[in-house]
């Protein structure tokens, strides 16, 4: 392989077994990522694949971007996206059925073949001269080299990059921003509104969970003053990922109401 | 030759199309007082003229032009034109003419429109008309003057049709403006061809480049030019139009359609010497078109009716008259404006005259309900006498002097052709005598044929003073002119002097001659009307050559058989070529597009997967094309 | 080792990256694809740093995280926004375009 330029030469056998040891670990997480049903898991495997790139980038002579990769990936990226889960999709899991014709076979054989043309492309390539590493460049530290060519050769794209970074940052809030279309319902509409609207069996609000139960967890439904189990007194998103335990055990028998009657 | 500059010559413009500015903008309001500003304005105009007419008396005459620069128009390039102005000895001679005349012409409207509820909008469109007509005679450049012509083309138009509530009448300013649209056509592509061959379109630059320009060219400008003013002052065969153009009231009548914008032709003919005098086939064309028209005016002339048509008919002929003489060279030019000028003068005079009589009769225009008007109206017989005196040429009035010039210059040209253009302008000097003589007997003496509701009567002093001063121009302008050859000398640093001519007749004996003839026409013109009772209805049972005069010698039947009709079925072909043939390839084209679009649409599909998809494609296809260079 | 291997691992990252925008369905997981996408740019750009012993990668790499960062945020807001109009976060569902 001498005549290949892009080869650094043997580099040092610790990141050589690094590398074999972190990039398939890499590679079958991010099949998995594609693989796996729930956003969830997709999210945590994600995160995987960005720590081993860290440490990639740390064992390539750039440890200031592989903390950052740290810090920003799996930092903040990562808690972004499992933040807007945890709001929007940790009820669903998706269904991996392909409801488009064709796509599939289509796109599985333009992105292998993708692929396989950029490895074998690679495998190819010469740059006719020997290749250097980084140990010139980072001499007085990576983090100074990087903050020197920052400020001066890069410093306008760094204010354009800032600017940028601020404009998400609005665009974020006006995006997510709700606009409310209807007038708030004050106190007095909402009271008019339960005695109103709804039965009257209802007007006193909803039963907390776990009220008149014999257990007094979120996830299992409070029972009526007749016993039955009240669906309505669990959050909405708890009975959607299904984490609802079933009410039937915590029943009580038939109440016996004949004492009252006495009275 | 460096010019002298002045920062006033704007102003002879600038004041009258302020008052069409101010009268059109300020519409109703101005109704009380706007026939006034205009007037003033107008007046003021004349007063500049005036003094800048005094200023150039007092400089040396080979110094006497001055130019002014207002601002730069176009700049493309090498290619620049400046919207300048040019006063030298030929333009004063026409802004002094317009304002003057103009002025009158103002002052008299402001009496005969009195009764009009437009006299407002009747003022604006007069001042617009002095403004656009002053432009057209400053205008430094071919490209200047264009604007001007335009601008008295759609004057023309508006004041044509200023009483566009009768159809007729708004007919009558649509063909004036068609038929002048051929004659802008020929300026327009004279001013291309100018700029084609010699890089430029100033009056200046063109004189200087004629002489590297070849004849063929000069040839092409000098036809298109002559085009241009065939069609602006009514010369065969382009004519038609001036007849129907008296539909227009009585003062506009005067100035644009006899006095000022008709005449533009000649202006532009001599302004235009230098070209004309290269291009001898070109100068023999505009001799040629001068010498039908004359004889075509004054035979028309001879058989109309309508006091107007008749006057309409006379300028024809008479501006006939002076493109002939423009046509013969340098010798001519003065002679032409001399003509001109006096013309100027004795026609728009009797135009108001005529508008009098009109005033006077409720508007009749057929002279054979006139007749013995003489008595009720003696101001108007005398200013139109004066008037009619001086068309004639009897010494001393002015047609005298200009038209004697004309005759002679006509037969001095030599050979062959000096002696038939000598003998036509010696014939139209006879019938324009006969049918002048007609229009005097059918309106002023013999019995009077009005209705028994007609009650004429003599016009107010606001009118018969600008008739007044009219005629003494008539009785005097032409002795002013030609005395000691005032207009000639002042004239002659513009044009190239003189080559001695032979004479083939002494002027003493022309001018006797030309006398001869005015005496026969009018000895005829009596011998026919004023023996015999005149019929209130004109007579059915005439010769075929009558009818054929009657009919301006067939001209608008010649166009509508050569032109209009061939016209109509192109034009229907053309509308059908365009339905089956255009229209079906358009459609065809449509259609095409909507089926690719049809079978296309399944790939817009609206899933943004299936374009991440098409995105993914093509970044394999780059690769694969990369792969298979590298190969 | 060779170095080369980085830029394997840096194509066959991109494709699995593609691979998933196209077929999966949770808008959550595309934009996660394409966070894999960028990144596997990065590593390619950081492995040329090093092949070149120049630093000019690595700040572009550096300059690709903070846009990376960016997108993530409005996109994610985007997300928010359908999902808070539609009740749902697949992206065939926002396909309002179609017809």
């Amino acid at each position: 392989m001498n005549e290949v330029a892009l080869q650094v030469g043997q580099t040092a056998a610790p990141e050589a077994l690094l590398f074999w040891i972190l990039a398939p670990l890499t590679l079958i997480a991010a099949l998995g990522m594609l693989l796996v049903r729930k956003a969830v898991h997709s999210a945590i495997l994600m995160a995987f694949v960005m720590i081993a790139l860290a440490i990639f980038y740390i064992a390539q002579d750039a440890p200031f971007l592989g903390i950052v990769q740290i810090v920003v990936y799996t930092g903040a990226v990562m808690m972004l996206f499992l933040f807007i889960l945890m709001l929007v999709g940790v009820d669903s899991s998706d269904s991996l059925a392909e409801t488009i014709r064709g796509l599939r076979p289509i796109a599985i054989t333009a992105a292998l073949g993708f692929g396989g043309l950029m490895v074998s492309l690679l495998s190819r390539a010469t740059l006719g001269r020997s290749a250097v590493g980084l140990e010139a460049a980072n001499s007085d530290g990576n983090v100074e080299a990087i903050a020197r060519l920052l400020f001066s050769r890069y410093v306008w794209p760094f204010e354009v990059v800032s600017a940028l970074l601020i404009t998400a940052a609005l665009g974020a809030m006006v995006l997510a921003h709700h606009h409310r279309i209807q007038e708030r319902p004050t106190q007095r509409q909402l009271s008019i509104d339960r005695f109103r609207k709804d039965s009257l069996a209802t007007a006193a609000g909803l039963a907390a969970p776990g009220v008149f139960a014999r257990h007094n967890a979120v996830d299992v439904p409070a029972l009526l003053p007749d016993g039955s189990p009240a669906p309505a007194s669990i959050n909405a998103s708890l009975k959607a990922r299904g984490d609802v335990l079933d009410s039937a055990r915590f029943e009580l028998g038939t109440v016996d109401t004949s004492a009252d009657e006495e009275k | 030759m460096m010019m002298m500059t002045s920062t006033s010559i704007v102003y002879l413009i600038a004041l009258p199309l302020a008052g069409a500015v101010i009268l059109l903008l300020a519409g109703r309001r101005s109704d009380k007082w706007g026939h006034l500003l205009a007037t003033a304005l107008c007046a003021s105009s004349f007063f500049v003229a005036l003094y800048q007419l005094s200023l150039m008396f007092k400089r040396p005459s080979q110094e006497r032009a001055v130019s002014q620069k207002l601002f730069e128009w176009i700049s493309v390039g090498t290619f620049k034109i400046d919207a300048g102005l040019l006063l030298d000895q030929l333009s004063i001679c026409f802004v002094l003419l317009i304002t003057g005349v103009g002025s009158l012409i103002h002052i008299y409207s402001i009496s005969y429109m009195a009764h009009d509820p437009d006299r407002r909008r009747f003022f604006a469109f007069l001042n617009l008309f002095i403004a656009a007509m002053l432009l057209l005679v400053l205008g430094d450049s071919y490209l200047n003057l264009y604007v001007g012509w335009e601008g008295v083309g759609l004057a023309s138009y508006l004041l044509i049709g200023f009483w566009n509530e009768k159809p007729a009448y708004a007919t009558a300013s649509k063909k004036a403006f068609v038929m002048n649209r051929i004659g802008d056509m020929g300026l327009s592509f004279a001013i291309m061809i100018a700029f084609a061959t010699m890089g430029t379109v100033s009056f200046i630059g063109v004189q200087a480049a004629v002489e590297q320009t070849s004849t063929l060219a000069l040839t092409g400008i000098g036809i298109m030019l002559l085009v241009a003013a065939i069609g602006k002052s009514a010369q065969f065969p382009l004519q038609a139009w001036l007849g129907d153009a008296m539909a227009g009231p009585t003062p506009v009548s005067a100035l644009i359609h006899a006095a000022t914008m008709v005449t533009a032709g000649v202006y532009l003919i001599t302004r235009s010497n230098f070209i004309f005098d290269a291009a001898p086939s070109a100068q023999l064309l505009v001799v040629i078109v001068g010498a039908i028209t004359l004889m075509f005016g004054a035979l028309i002339g001879t058989a109309k009716d309508d006091i107007k048509k008749a006057l309409a008919a006379s300028t024809m002929s008479q501006i006939g008259y002076m493109i002939l003489c423009a046509g013969l060279g340098p010798v001519g030019y003065a002679f032409a404006i001399m003509h001109l000028l006096t013309h100027g003068f004795f026609k728009a005079g009797m135009f108001l005259g005529a508008g009098s009589v009109m005033h006077g009769m409720d508007d009749e225009v057929n002279m054979r309900k006139y007749g013995a008007l003489r008595k009720v109206m003696p101001i108007t017989f005398v200013t139109f006498g004066l008037g009619y005196l001086a068309i004639l040429g009897i010494p001393p009035f002015a047609g005298f002097y200009s038209k004697d010039m004309i005759i002679e210059t006509a037969f001095n040209a030599g050979g062959i052709k000096g002696i038939i253009l000598g003998s036509v302008t010696l014939l139209g000097a006879g019938i324009t005598a006969f049918y002048m003589t007609r229009v005097m007997i059918l309106t002023f003496t013999g019995t009077p044929r009005w209705d028994e509701k007609a009650q004429p009567h003599e016009s107010p002093w606001l009118m018969w003073l600008p008739m007044a001063i009219l005629a003494l121009g008539s009785l005097t302008s032409g002795y002013l002119l030609s005395s000691n050859d005032s207009l000639v000398k002042w004239l002659s640093p513009l044009f190239e002097s003189h080559e001695e001519h032979h004479e083939l007749l002494p002027p003493i004996l022309v001018s006797a001659l030309a006398l001869v003839m005015v005496a026969i026409g009018v000895a005829v013109a009596f011998l026919k009307y004023s023996r015999r009772e005149i019929d209130a209805v004109a007579p059915k049972n005439v010769s075929i050559f009558t009818r054929i005069a009657r009919e301006d010698l067939m001209q608008d039947r010649l166009n509508e058989a050569l032109f209009m009709r061939p016209g109509q079925e192109l034009t229907k072909t053309l509308v059908k070529t365009d339905a089956v043939i255009i229209d079906g390839a358009v459609r065809g084209i449509g259609r095409l597009t909507i089926a690719t679009a049809l079978s296309l649409r399944g790939v817009q599909n609206g899933f943004v997967r299936s374009y991440a998809a098409f995105i993914l494609i093509g970044a394999l296809a780059m690769i694969v094309a990369i792969w298979v260079v590298v190969q | 080792m060779d170095a080369a291997n980085y830029l394997y691992l840096s194509a066959l990252l991109f494709s699995i990256g593609a691979i998933g925008v196209v077929l999966r369905r949770n808008a959550i997981v595309v934009f996660m694809c394409i966070e894999l996408m960028l990144n596997a740019a990065n590593l390619s750009f950081v492995t040329f740093s090093r092949i070149n012993g120049d630093l000019n990668g690595q700040v572009v790499a550096f300059f690709t995280m903070v846009v990376a960062a960016c997108e993530v945020v409005v996109g994610l807001a985007i997300i928010v926004t359908i999902y808070r109009s539609r009740r749902s976060a697949s992206v065939d569902d926002a396909s309002l375009l179609r017809r």
